[in-house]
């Protein structure tokens, strides 16, 4: 689906055509589960450059197939999954992740959640204390004798 | 000459709006009755009008005017008539055209149904109803016109884009807007109480039933847009976390948390600055999904700068009334008195988490949204976020909340006993440890992650019907009080369960697709076999076929399960005649268990062909999880108190304020 959006966007503006088709060909897939698995695992992280937003995993673009099948070949000559993601960040360029590295350009991107989780529990937490602070401050006022009337006529009333 | 009538109808819509905006609101500043009184007619004028405006458009789609630049543009003849009417808003000018329709139908409904609204209040409301809708129809006269000609006029139209061509779709993006336009009149009723200086429970109990009606419009719309993702783009995803998707899902989020502050605000008379700038706030978004989408800034901060006329035109728009609305909350919030103190633990701090937990989470999703436009802005850096992003951020803001989510019915209001309620939630709790231990004995190989998804799905869905349980007495009274308590139960009870259960119905559907799915890709050759998570499919060849617009390739598999023969499936793979592009269409088995999901791709060497198989475990949970929230609502929308106590509540308003003239 993330092809579903660039697709009605594309479509909305006839910016260009993309056609949903099959991304991992039959052809691609290793014999070795173990590092097919691996390689899958690898190509979700990784982004289609030509694409909008999309995984080359999922993408169908040749572009897309040439990374897959080079994420294969970097695993089968024995590369860990780390050093797989940095020779292909090394020549494309972080854009092509898509769980961006935490570092001083992505302080926001990553510190931000979490912050404003702490700042809006700070934030509750301080309002509750000051509300609660005002109610003790000001107990609630003593019927006047016209209300305990009343509120006599009605208790009496059931 | 029927679409200069609609022109001509669009600009009068657009001088009514601007009346619509100023003479009420002068009228309310110089005391005058006779001006204010002007929001009513012209708010049902200028719908009338855009009705008229977009009927024409209408009908230059159906009769395939391709004198209409528009039409030309998006339709063509030989397209099936469902989807020359979806073309009308399957397109930039149309679909704008849609979302002001929408926006004046909101604002008519007040101008019509509102009469029991305090005068003031509902003079300022139109108002700004009417300001939106003027910045908008100015934004289509000026540079999205839908109604301009051709000439000479084309022999037949370049044709809507195939992959739209869909009856999901055709209905996804008028469920979608009438979310988020629905939203504007939550805004108009924020900025007019900040106007007005006055706001009480009669107030939320008049944005409610709107803000829920837009939300459950949005709800349907999302899950339609996810659904049609999932059956036609050919790999069964559902959810992608791409820029458009969460242009959407933000008011979502925002919304949800509005419905909630909202309720306390009705009932307890608290929370009513957080729900005046959380209302601002759904809104913006909404707007802010328009400028995402409509603008192209989302394919790359350059495209935009190339054709800039409208993203700047809607950008100026969001500018004036976020800011705006937020510099006036700024200075007017103070005026609110604040009511109803409650305790931590109760029914409204429950809420109130309810409402941080979903505001960070909108956060989240706003900060991954933007970061890579802001980060290109600034700096010229590109970066990518995407789905693993979001899964690390918006994923431990949801467990806490749905963790929580069946306790909040069971607290009393201003001081609840969480032991109490954790008691009355034992059978639950009970029910959703032996899901896991289920789960976890049948997916021996995990993940355990997901066997405690299991849990937490069914801890919702039995939660919620433990309310009722408990509301109703039932098991605890004689079956007769049990059943007269389940008549007369508020309809708004219902609702809140049937709502909170398909949350858990969601999770269950998320959960297993996402953990249990099952995927084969494989070059089968016809009269091959594969089992795939308990059946068995043979490949039986291609056909080929055609459509009124399309021919295709049609795959067929027999599908046997325990040796009987349930179903043939057809994938495909189309090519449309107009304009000439591809499609894949799923051949899709559905069933409770899950869907046998299946894609034809292309011809490969010595007669096989490219095939994926999928098994989605409870996949369609996900959709019916969404409906049953949509039900949910509607069940809320039923209640008396939103029929009939609104009318007595805000009548008493309109009296005191007499009194305070």
């Amino acid at each position: 689906m993330r092809l579903c959006f660039a697709i009605i966007l594309a479509a909305f503006f006839g910016l260009f055509s993309v056609s949903p088709a099959i991304a991992v060909e039959p052809d691609e897939i290793l014999s070795d589960s173990g590092l097919e698995e691996r390689a899958r695992e690898i190509s979700l992280e990784l982004r289609c450059l030509v694409c909008q937003n999309q995984s080359i995993d999922d993408s169908n673009a040749p572009l897309a197939k040439d990374l897959r099948v080079l994420v294969r070949e970097r695993l089968k000559s024995g590369d860990s999954d780390r050093e797989v993601v940095d020779h292909i960040v090394a020549r494309y360029g972080e854009f092509v992740l898509l769980r961006p590295r935490f570092g001083v350009h992505t302080l926001i991107l990553w510190l931000g959640p979490p912050l404003l989780l702490v700042l809006a529990i700070f934030i509750m937490y301080r309002a509750f204390k000051r509300r609660r602070a005002e109610s003790d401050a000001a107990p609630p006022k003593k019927l006047s004798a016209a209300e305990k009337k009343k509120l006599e006529k009605l208790l009496a009333e059931k | 000459m029927i679409s200069e009538t609609g022109h001509f109808a669009l600009i009068l819509a657009l001088g009514t709006a601007i009346v619509q905006t100023i003479l009420p609101l002068w009228g309310y500043y110089r005391r005058d009755h006779t001006l204010m009184r002007v929001a009513m007619p012209s708010s049902v004028a200028q719908c009338m009008l855009l009705l008229v405006a977009f009927g024409a458009l209408t009908v230059a789609y159906v009769t395939s005017d391709f004198s209409v630049e528009n039409v030309w543009q998006n339709s063509h003849s030989a397209k099936p008539m469902l989807y020359k009417i979806s073309g009308v808003w399957g397109n930039h000018e149309g679909s704008m055209l849609l979302w002001v329709l929408i926006l004046a139908a909101f604002g008519a409904s007040v101008a019509l149904f509102g009469g029991n609204l305090p005068r003031d209040l509902r003079t300022c409301v139109l108002s700004v109803q009417g300001s939106v809708g003027a910045a908008f129809l100015l934004f289509i006269v000026a540079t999205s016109n839908p109604f301009l000609r051709l000439d000479p006029i084309p022999l037949d139209g370049k044709g809507l884009n195939p992959i739209l061509q869909d009856p999901a779709l055709a209905f996804h993006p008028p469920f979608l807007y009438a979310g988020y336009v629905g939203f504007s009149l939550a805004f108009s009723f924020a900025i007019a109480a900040l106007i007005t200086g006055r706001i009480d429970a009669a107030w939320a109990r008049w944005v409610r039933p709107w803000t829920l009606a837009a939300w459950m419009c949005l709800t349907l719309g999302v899950a339609m847009g996810s659904w049609w993702a999932y059956y036609e783009l050919g790999w069964g995803g559902w959810w992608f976390w791409d820029p458009v998707e969460n242009a959407s899902f933000m008011p979502w989020l925002a919304g949800t948390a509005l419905l909630h502050s909202a309720s306390v605000m009705e009932k307890r008379d608290a929370l009513k600055v957080w729900t005046l700038l959380l209302a601002i706030l759904t809104f913006s978004l909404s707007l802010m999904g328009t400028f995402l989408v409509r603008s192209g800034v989302l394919t790359s901060v350059h495209a935009f700068a190339v054709d800039p006329a409208r993203g700047i035109f809607i950008l100026g728009i969001m500018t004036f009334f976020v800011g705006g609305a937020l510099a006036l909350f700024a200075s007017r919030a103070k005026l609110l008195r604040q009511g109803g103190i409650f305790a931590p633990i109760s029914r409204e701090g429950s809420l109130v988490l309810n409402n941080l937990l979903l505001t960070t989470a909108c956060a989240a999703v706003f900060i991954g949204t933007l970061y890579p436009l802001a980060l290109e802005a600034v700096t010229g850096d590109k970066i990518s976020v995407g789905p693993p992003y979001f899964d690390a951020t918006f994923g431990p803001l949801m467990i806490p909340l749905l963790l929580v989510l069946p306790l909040g019915p069971f607290l009393a209001w201003k001081r609840g006993d969480i032991l109490g309620a954790l008691q009355r939630l034992a059978f639950a709790a009970a029910l959703a440890l032996l899901a896991t231990l289920a789960a976890a004995a049948i997916f021996a190989r995990g993940p355990w992650l997901a066997t405690l998804g299991i849990g937490l799905g069914v801890w919702l869905i039995a939660g919620a019907i433990s309310e009722i349980a408990f509301r109703i007495k039932l098991l605890r009274a004689p079956a007769e009080e049990s059943w007269r308590r389940l008549c007369n139960l508020p309809r708004s009870a219902f609702g809140t369960a049937i709502a909170h259960a398909g949350v858990g119905v969601m999770v269950l559907g998320i959960i297993g697709t996402t953990a249990w799915r099952h995927e084969e890709i494989l070059a089968m050759k016809p009269g091959e076999k594969a089992d795939v998570a308990g059946y068995t499919l043979e490949f039986g060849g291609v056909a080929p076929g055609r459509g009124p617009n399309y021919t295709e390739v049609i795959g067929v598999f027999k599908v046997t399960r325990a040796g009987v023969e349930t179903v043939t499936l057809h994938p495909s793979k189309r090519l449309y005649t107009a304009p000439p592009q591809p499609t894949s269409e799923a051949g899709i088995l559905a069933s409770w268990g899950g869907d046998l999901y299946t894609v034809l791709g292309d011809e490969l060497e010595g007669g096989a062909f490219s095939v994926r198989i999928y098994f989605h475990p409870l996949v369609r949970l996900i959709w019916i999880g969404a409906i049953f929230m949509f039900l949910g609502g509607l069940m809320s929308l039923m209640d008396r108190r939103l029929r009939v106590g609104a009318p007595k509540r805000a009548r008493k308003a309109p009296a005191g304020a007499a009194a305070a003239e």
